[in-house]
């Protein structure tokens, strides 16, 4: 035993070194005409050799690593606990939503405008990741296009504007429409596969809808993107300096307070509260309806299911479909914030950001995918310094969680619905 | 009201039910049995759409279904439970009723987003239904308890509750009685007795104990290595020749 773990802990660190070393070390300079092989200078020498030797030390030691690791304590104060009864939890969590939700009511009139902005990028995440936990955490289905139907609905709004001059508040239904209707178009041939071969086709779906953006230059301006998406108004009232569309006013003139271009921030904020909010209850209660058993019944035993008369296809499409309905839902959000849309905003990347975010938050949670999802926004952001390594520092955190927590932040606790006795 | 002609099912190169025939009326219960591997289960996989099979007939109400999707003939009326019970082992006893009645539940999303009336009344009709059926199986007590935690014999009887719930026709049952006591199994046979008698439902019944089926039992078929033994009342079964050299010459 002890043999083969010094022999493997040797073994892994040579890779190390054998890998880091011409990567990090080597250099390919220009001289003149010439291209010359540089080697590494003492600095970088000394820190793969250091990494080489931490990772010999972590696989000799691996065991008792990990060991310690699954046995810390959880982060989050619900967990492990003995379970509560049911009627406790639920009105500790309804108290728990109704205090985010008036925390973030009253957040943009207290933070500054940079922090109200990206708080609507968080609230659109949240959109984003909750519907996705609809197709991932409750329907128990992979799918990493997800991206696919954000960017449908945020290229319809644009679209639609540039063509046609909708407004954000008729993008808004059309786009979450237009995008489920995507969803049940791709979902139909494609949900009769299973685990992986659903992943790789749904992964395959993002990147043509990403690919034909890129390439429809006459219709979508292709890799320059779409510019001048409107801002949202309320009740005819814009929020511009000047008004743009006719027979509209704007907001400071009609009230009579001088021009801020943060009324429009907190605008867009509330609005992706209020979207946010109602995708939450929506979802929420689907989950209590028999659709919403029908996806748990078909992730806990497909045959069993099936021989009750459900059928698989319309299960897992009316998933699909649902979830897709809210990406495009954060779509058109998405489009008015930025004001500007381009292919590069829905690349595979964000699919995976945002099924982090949900295997984070704990499949089927919702509570925990929110928290997961401001975690995931904001941390970046905080430690802009190291930019550079956020994609590394994701992965390591993602790594530490499937060591440390593999249910998620906090895992999904189902409501079950109690027969009262009828006396 | 159920007919199976000639039904063969072939894996590769083993044939493991050939030229099977047997034919259920209402309120019937008819029986299938056999040793271990004689072929019953998957006789079952055919009929309720598992397997498509390899040759036969199977007629349901004057209509062909072999092949028809699993989902299609349980919304028939022909309605099976498993030989190792498969339930929804997370959900509460009451939930696993309640997705069995999903097709009954089944209105649109608005109106359940909405909880209109309409919705409600529907809600509380099926879980009635899951009340009384949990009490007629005598689990009521245990409606709120996650299924997975179920002795034994609990679950067994939820998986024949669930079944009921969806008001099938036709009852398919594997080896309900495997693993139970001798108690239990009397339960079983007087409850299975009043699902036709009181609910005018037709079962088949999957044993390979034949001194069980022999009490309730209106006619029995005996399958041996995938080939129809015999077939006919208890009577004559049990007085069959060659059941009793091929009973006689395994045990
Ligand atoms: N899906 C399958 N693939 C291959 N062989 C199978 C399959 N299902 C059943 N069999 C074979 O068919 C025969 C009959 O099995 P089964 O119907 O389960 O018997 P019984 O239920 O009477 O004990 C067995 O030899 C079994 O190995
Ligand atoms: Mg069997």
């Amino acid at each position: 035993m002890a043999t083969q773990n010094l022999r493997h802990a040797l073994f892994c660190a040579v890779v190390t070194l054998v890998i880091s070393y011409p990567i990090l070390g080597l250099n390919l300079e220009a001289w003149g005409t010439n291209v010359v092989l540089t080697g590494a200078n003492t600095t970088t020498v000394i820190s793969v050799l250091l990494a080489a030797v931490a990772v010999f030390l972590f696989q000799l030691f691996r065991d008792r690593i990990m060991g310690t690791l699954g046995k810390l304590p959880p982060i989050s104060p619900f967990a492990n606990r003995e379970p509560m009864p049911q009627a406790k939890w639920e009105r500790l969590k309804s108290a728990f939503l109704t205090l985010l939700i008036i925390a973030g009511l009253i957040w943009p009139f207290v933070a500054s405008r940079g922090a109200v902005d990206l708080s609507t990028l968080v609230l659109i995440y949240i959109m984003l990741a909750l519907g996705l936990n609809v197709v991932v955490g409750l329907a128990g289905l992979l799918d990493l296009g997800y991206v696919a139907f954000y960017a449908v609905g945020a290229y319809t709004f644009a679209l639609l504007s540039q063509y046609f001059g909708v407004s954000f508040w008729l993008a808004l239904p059309i786009g979450a429409l237009l995008a489920a209707t995507f969803g049940f178009l791709l979902g139909f041939p494609v949900l009769r596969l299973r685990g992986d071969y659903l992943a790789i086709v749904t992964l395959g779906f993002g990147e043509i809808i990403r690919i034909l953006l890129n390439n429809w230059t006459q219709l979508t301006g292709g890799p320059n993107g779409i510019g001048g998406i409107p801002d949202p108004t309320l009740f005819g009232m814009e929020f511009g300096r000047r008004v743009r569309e006719e027979g509209n006013t704007s907001f400071h003139e009609t009230f009579g307070i001088a021009y801020s271009s943060e009324h429009k921030v907190i605008f867009l904020y509330l609005i992706a509260l209020v979207l946010a909010v109602i995708t939450a209850l929506v979802i929420r209660r689907l989950m209590r309806m028999p659709v919403g058993r029908a996806w748990e019944a078909l992730r806990e035993d497909e045959i069993a299911a099936r021989s009750l008369g459900l059928s698989r296809t319309a299960v897992k499409l009316s998933a699909f479909t649902i979830g897709a309905f809210f990406a495009g839902f954060a779509g058109t959000v998405f489009a008015s914030k930025q004001g500007f849309i381009s292919p590069e905003s829905f690349v595979f990347l964000e699919s995976a950001i945002i099924l982090a975010i949900v295997v984070l938050g704990g499949m089927g949670s919702q509570i925990g995918v929110i928290l997961a999802a401001i975690a995931v926004t904001i941390l970046p952001e905080l430690a802009r310094e190291f930019s550079e390594y956020r994609m590394l520092i994701f992965g390591a955190a993602m790594v530490l969680m499937m060591v440390w927590r593999p249910q998620g932040l906090m895992p999904m606790r189902r409501t079950h619905i109690e027969l009262k006795k009828q006396e | 009201m159920l007919e199976v002609k000639n039904l063969s099912m072939r894996f590769g190169g083993l044939l493991a039910v050939d030229q099977v025939s047997l034919d259920v009326q209402e309120r019937e219960i008819v029986s299938i049995i056999g040793p271990n591997g004689a072929g019953k289960t998957t006789v079952f996989n055919c009929m309720s759409g598992f397997y498509k099979p390899t040759g036969g007939q199977i007629i349901f109400d004057g209509q062909e279904i072999q092949g028809k999707p699993d989902y299609r003939i349980s919304r028939m009326g022909m309605v099976r439970t498993f030989q190792h019970v498969r339930l929804f082992g997370k959900m509460t006893v009451v939930e696993n009723l309640l997705v069995a009645q999903h097709r009954h539940l089944n209105t649109n999303l608005i109106s359940g987003l909405l909880k209109t009336p309409n919705y409600r009344k529907r809600e509380q009709k099926s879980l009635d239904r899951a009340a009384y059926w949990l009490e007629r199986v005598g689990l009521i007590d245990l409606a709120n308890r996650e299924a997975g935690n179920l002795a034994y014999g609990q679950q067994r009887r939820l998986e024949i509750a669930r079944c009921m719930v969806t008001e099938p026709r036709l009852l398919m049952l594997d080896e309900p009685a495997a693993g139970l006591n001798p108690a239990e199994t009397r339960d079983l046979n007087q409850l299975i007795v009043s699902l036709k008698e009181d609910y005018n439902v037709s079962v088949v019944l999957i044993e390979h104990d034949m001194s069980l089926v022999m009490e309730i039992s209106d006619r029995i078929n005996v399958i041996n290595q995938g080939r129809p033994l015999a077939s006919g009342t208890p009577e004559e079964v049990r007085n069959n020749d060659d059941v009793i050299k091929a009973y006689l010459g395994e045990a």
